[in-house]
């Protein structure tokens, strides 16, 4: 029989921590929902949630917010999964909060849905009664995000109030919410971005294929490289270039830029993360607008 | 590669965030972009050096009054470990932030600027560290530079701790002093040679060189269910299973049991981590165990050896540290969680206030307010399973909840 050693390994050690803590949003909870964008930290998450409940399924369904700008193999992706592991997935779109007159679509040279996805996402909270939404996000990712609880409690309007958060001691999480609030939970939150490649290797979960090097037609811009595609503003003299690139973090198109590179397997895509010098959201158009660019959209409800 | 979680506590203005955003530096942990932006904003604010703090100090409002306001957590490695630290806040009013960032923790750094020495501030601090007995605790003097790398300085300041250590209750912690400067980098990551009279380990050298087993708190086994599994499908059909995380020490296949609070005995039929079944559950391991027998057992029900009971009682006397705005008073109603296990409690008496700054008890205390810390008896609606916080870090502590606000309102320590 296998003998465990699970007490001091590193990654171990994070997998035990998030298995509890999914266990925990579980027992709190009446209806928790897994918030899933197809993206690397999500699926890790529904990973860990397989792994928490066996033999018996996720006891929560998955939640996607669709900007309807995806990148068309994370949807592929996205179906495939839910339909392989027999899981429940409620899509909610961007396209009707624009339609009800919720909010309005930016324009012009930078504009993105993702800032959208806010009003979608607290309309299905609302929706469904949702009283908690697990997340992918980590402290490591961003600085405002640094300072995030495990179980974060948002108000009636899915606000944020930083500076008067919960204290967490030990490994003990208070769930008590009054009705109409809902508390954000984030598994991963003490996990890196070469923890999550490291665990997406060791468990060799299979991730959508634009995090891999494949030729993609791409443009420049601010030192960034951006998809070219209908989602995508381009002015007329940024020239449209085919080259070998991948995705570090996958979002909307419109916010989510990639990098140059060769690492067409898990274990050159490690090794690169390992040797990079640029931080994750470094590729993220969405955290460039501004210093605080983060903190503002989270008090706003932003997940 | 070991994962090493640290708590650093400091004074305004001591530069803690200095030292870490140094440590990111050396250690090659800070990504390009991010030391461009340090560099972009160190300029415009006129400086000369780069100011580290930049990496760490991430709500607008610290960044505006140049102070860290909550706690912050960053993530560096070597090859040898992961390291997680929780950066907290040194003010005051800000204590409860310090005893969160202390209780995940299983070493520490207390900051010291050399030109000011041992101040009010520094006993709060030790109090705190000492009071979750954190096993490993590392005196950091820093700013060295500004007194000249002084070894006569370095000397009093040591002094000074030392008279502090005898008053300490727990007297097993391992205290190590180190002269550093986080702006010129002296002693952080790499040595210096500007205190040749210092012949110790930098600070990163002391935390690469720290043992597992001289830093983790290790217990009897105690195992809380947290969850029950039932698949309830073809395959699985009787699956009972207990989903749960142990703690203090390892469980296996066979182990004699009895469950709480029923006392209803059983036997680990088999222990579970997702489809792999194992011999032992270690410690700190989220495994899902089976039993011999088919017993009512529910969350916050915990598993333990037959021959280890912890105590069962409806009544407990502990260290609180009180964290809310709202007074805790004799005869205050308050959600105990105790692990996951959840029961309602009612304050019976306030012994007294022990002041964190060593200088003593108060008695006749009417009430607590925020940062407090002080002996209370607590009576139970029904009995928890506990041991002394001494003995068991997890299963000796507990948070108390407002039953109105629902808020984390104290933290409590078992005695």
């Amino acid at each position: 029989m296998n003998t465990m050693n699970k007490d001091t390994s590193h990654i171990n050690s994070l997998e035990n921590e998030a298995i509890y803590i999914m266990r925990e949003v579980a027992a709190q909870f009446e209806k928790p929902v897994l918030l899933f964008s197809g993206g690397k930290d999500s699926i890790t998450l529904v990973r860990l949630a397989v792994k928490a409940f066996y033999p018996a399924k996720i006891p929560f369904p998955l939640m996607h917010i669709d900007t309807g700008h995806n990148f068309p193999e994370t949807i592929e992706f996205r179906d495939r999964l839910v339909k392989e592991l027999g899981l429940e997935l409620i899509v909610r779109n961007v396209q009707d909060s624009i339609d009800e007159g919720k909010v309005k679509e930016e324009s012009g040279k930078y504009s993105s849905r993702n800032s959208l996805q806010t009003t979608t996402l607290l309309d299905a909270i609302e929706e469904f009664k949702f009283d908690a939404c697990i997340g992918g996000a980590r402290r490591d990712e961003e600085k405002a995000r640094a300072k995030e609880r495990i179980f974060s409690v948002r108000d009636d309007f899915g606000q944020w109030d930083e500076k008067n958060q919960r204290p967490e001691l030990f490994d003990m999480l208070n769930g008590q919410i009054e009705h109409g609030q809902n508390v954000r939970v984030f598994p991963i939150s003490n996990w890196t971005e070469l923890d999550v490649w490291s665990y997406i290797e060791k468990e060799d979960i299979e991730i959508p294929s634009i995090y891999f090097a494949h030729k993609r037609k791409v443009f420049l811009r601010d030192g960034l490289i951006w998809s070219h595609s209908e989602f995508v503003y381009q002015e007329d003299d940024e020239e449209v270039l085919e080259r070998m690139v991948r995705f570090r973090t996958v979002g909307d198109m419109s916010c989510t830029a990639a990098v140059f590179s060769e690492a067409s397997d898990i274990s050159s895509v490690v090794q690169e993360i390992r040797d990079s010098t640029i931080s994750e959201r470094g590729a993220r158009i969405d955290d460039k607008r501004s210093e605080a660019a983060m903190e503002k959209r989270k008090q706003q409800g932003y997940f | 590669m070991e994962v090493l979680k640290i708590a650093t506590a400091g004074s305004v203005d001591d530069g803690k965030s200095t030292l870490i955003g140094r440590i990111l530096y050396d250690t090659k942990s800070l990504t390009t972009d991010k030391l461009e932006a340090i560099e972009k904003t160190s300029k415009q604010k006129g400086y000369d050096y780069l100011d580290f703090s930049l990496a760490t100090d991430g709500l607008v409002a610290e960044r505006e009054q140049g102070i860290t306001i909550d706690v912050a957590h960053i993530y560096f490695s070597t090859a040898k470990k992961s390291y997680i630290i929780a950066d907290t806040p040194g003010h005051v009013e800000y204590t409860r932030n310090m005893v969160t960032g202390a209780s995940t923790s299983q070493a520490s750094v207390i900051l010291i600027d050399a030109r000011k020495g041992v101040i009010e501030q520094t006993n709060r601090h030790f109090f705190i560290n000492n009071l979750l007995r954190i096993k490993d605790v590392v005196v950091t003097i820093n700013k060295m530079d500004l007194v000249d790398y002084s070894e006569e300085v370095y000397n009093k300041i040591k002094a000074d701790f030392t008279e502090l250590m005898s008053k300490r209750d727990y007297q097993d912690q391992k205290i190590t002093f180190i002269p550093v400067s986080a702006l010129k980098g002296d002693n952080v990551v790499n040595r210096s040679n500007k205190m040749p009279w210092y012949t110790g380990q930098s600070l990163l050298e002391h935390l690469e060189a720290l043992d597992k087993k001289d830093i983790f708190n290790v217990g009897t086994p105690r195992f809380p269910v947290q969850y029950v599994i039932r698949p309830k499908t073809e395959e699985f059909h009787d699956f009972r299973g207990y989903a749960g995380k142990v703690y203090g020490g390892n469980l296996s296949v066979g182990d004699d049991v009895v469950v709480l609070p029923s006392q209803t005995k059983s036997k680990i039929k088999d222990i579970y981590f997702f489809d792999e079944k194992y011999e032992t559950a270690s410690r700190r391991s989220s495994v899902t165990i089976t039993l011999e027998n088919d017993i009512n057992v529910s969350r916050g029900d915990m598993i333990v050896k037959a021959d280890d009971l912890p105590v069962i009682d409806k009544q407990f006397t502990a260290n609180v540290c009180w964290m809310d705005s709202t007074q805790l008073t004799a005869g205050g109603k308050y959600v105990v969680q105790h692990g996951v296990n959840k029961v309602l409690a009612k304050v019976d008496k306030i012994h007294h206030k022990i002041n964190p700054d060593y200088s003593g008890i108060e008695e006749n205390v009417t009430g607590l307010n925020v940062n407090d810390i002080a002996q209370v008896t607590f009576k139970l609606n029904k009995p928890i399973f506990y041991d002394q916080f001494k003995n068991h870090r997890t299963n000796g502590s507990f948070i108390l909840i407002d039953t109105q606000s629902n808020n984390t309102v104290g933290a409590g320590f078992i005695q």
